[in-house]
């Protein structure tokens, strides 16, 4: 089966992605001050990162970098609910790209499967 | 087999083989991470030779233009150099130092021998003593007048400043290094509207910019937008107030911090004026030079109104800091 990476277009389409994705991040104020200070365009290629990790594109991040990734976001009050922003904001950013809904679920499961890490905590069965 | 030259160590790379590859093979320790062209961390720039197209995808394309490249997308059609350390430095005279008002003075250079570079970039000005500073250019590459202008922000316990404003004289030799950096015109969307933004000095390498792109026959409309602490630190006034005279579509536009309105001269903060006149960016190409804090905020804000990331180009001027009292 072919990668909704490259469904979608590969390289190129996932630069237009990042900036749809992160536009809506930044603009979420329930996530945006975890990007203060940061430069934006080290921050945008690490969204490039992340989407095209999520959209089965060549490989690029490992659960190890997103949990060593997001350590120092932890002290900042990093939980569950900034991911789930972050995971709904992938999923409208792919909607605006006409991706459809199953796609777009299977996508955020990928999302999803490397939440702990993002969170700093060891696998735990679904509630 | 395309040879990689890097400082004094001549790779070739094999068949089958990435620059990353061969220069790691090598011993050049280029960052790298995600070998995929993701995270660019193994971005490099061949001073010569020309790195394929597929290495370049997802740098911006005055980044192209400069021949930055991916190591680990590289596949060499050719040998190409890698960019390492400084360019060494030329010998330049000075042509003229002149008062521009608002404690700036523009600085007139001839370089020894033509300075291939591009308008909205900067060189290094290298003091006989070894001082240091680095200084957009306000000037425009022309075939028949080698001259580099730059404009200097006098400061109050500027080394380099006050040598300039106080000491230097026409005829006095320094050294320039460069050109550098990676803010300047592409031709490649002569309809697209352009929005140059500067506080301070950051107007130099804008009025360069702008220039430029008249020049090359830009169509689109180009907007500049000068701010400054207070109407006392905006200069060219006049020069930029003719140039928008001249041309249908170039227009220009300057605040102030602080201060009474006046015709022309909006107050405010150089963000929420950018925010009255641009509240919709997308489309535009965007180019912001001058204060970190500013240059940082107006980036930012930028891309949130719907400029992309690959549109907005930036130069934060930082400024040395004093030396220690004695």
């Amino acid at each position: 089966m072919v990668s909704l990476y490259d469904e979608l277009g590969g390289a190129p389409a996932i630069e237009a992605a990042v900036d749809i994705f992160y536009r809506k991040v930044l603009s979420d104020d329930h996530i945006s001050r975890f990007f203060e200070g940061v430069d934006m365009e080290r921050q945008a290629a690490k969204q490039k990162g992340f989407l095209t990790m999520v959209t089965g594109g060549p490989n690029s991040y490992t659960g190890k970098d997103m949990r060593v990734g997001h350590a120092h976001l932890l002290k900042l009050g990093l939980d569950d609910s900034h991911v789930d922003a972050v995971v709904g904001h992938l999923g409208d950013t792919l909607r605006e790209l006409g991706v459809n809904d199953e796609r777009i679920a299977q996508v955020a499961a990928i999302a999803n499967s490397v939440r702990d890490d993002v969170l700093g905590r060891s696998p735990q069965a679904s509630a | 087999m395309p040879v990689l030259h890097h400082g004094d160590l001549h790779v070739a790379v094999e068949p089958g083989e990435t620059a990353l590859d061969a220069l790691l093979r090598g011993g050049v320790a280029v960052p790298n991470s995600c070998r995929a062209g993701a995270c660019q961390s193994c971005r490099l720039r061949a001073s010569a030779g020309a790195p394929p197209a597929a290495s370049q995808v997802g740098l911006k394309e005055t980044l192209r233009q400069r021949g930055h490249f991916l190591a680990c997308l590289c596949r060499p059609e050719e040998d190409l150099t890698i960019a390492v350390g400084e360019d060494p430095p030329q010998d330049a005279t000075v042509v003229s130092i002149t008062d521009l008002g608002a404690d700036v003075v523009r600085l007139r250079l001839r370089p020894a021998s033509p300075l291939a570079y591009r308008a909205g970039q900067f060189v290094t000005l290298l003091r006989p003593d070894g001082l240091a500073r680095s200084y957009s250019l306000a000037s425009v590459p022309d075939p028949d007048d080698d001259i580099l202008e730059l404009h200097v922000r006098v400061l109050p316990h500027g080394r380099m400043s006050g040598w300039i404003a106080k000491d230097l004289r026409a005829g006095a030799r320094v050294q320039v290094r460069g050109p550098e950096g990676d803010c300047f015109y592409t031709a490649s969307a002569p309809e697209q509207a352009i929005v140059l933004i500067g506080t301070g000095t950051g107007l130099a390498p804008l009025y360069g910019i702008a220039r430029d792109a008249l020049r090359q026959g830009h169509r689109g409309p180009i907007t500049l937008l000068h701010g400054a602490v207070t109407p006392a630190g905006l200069y060219l006034v006049d020069v930029l107030q003719d140039m928008s005279r001249e041309h249908d579509n170039f227009h220009y536009l300057r605040c102030a911090l602080h201060g009474d309105p006046a015709e022309g001269l909006e107050i405010g903060g150089i963000e929420a004026v950018a925010a009255r006149h641009f509240p919709k960016l997308a489309g535009h190409r965007v180019v912001i030079c001058g204060d970190p804090d500013r240059v940082a905020a107006l980036r930012k804000q930028s891309f949130l109104r719907g400029a992309r990331m690959s549109e907005i180009l930036a130069d934060a001027f930082v400024t040395a800091p004093p030396p220690p009292a004695v």
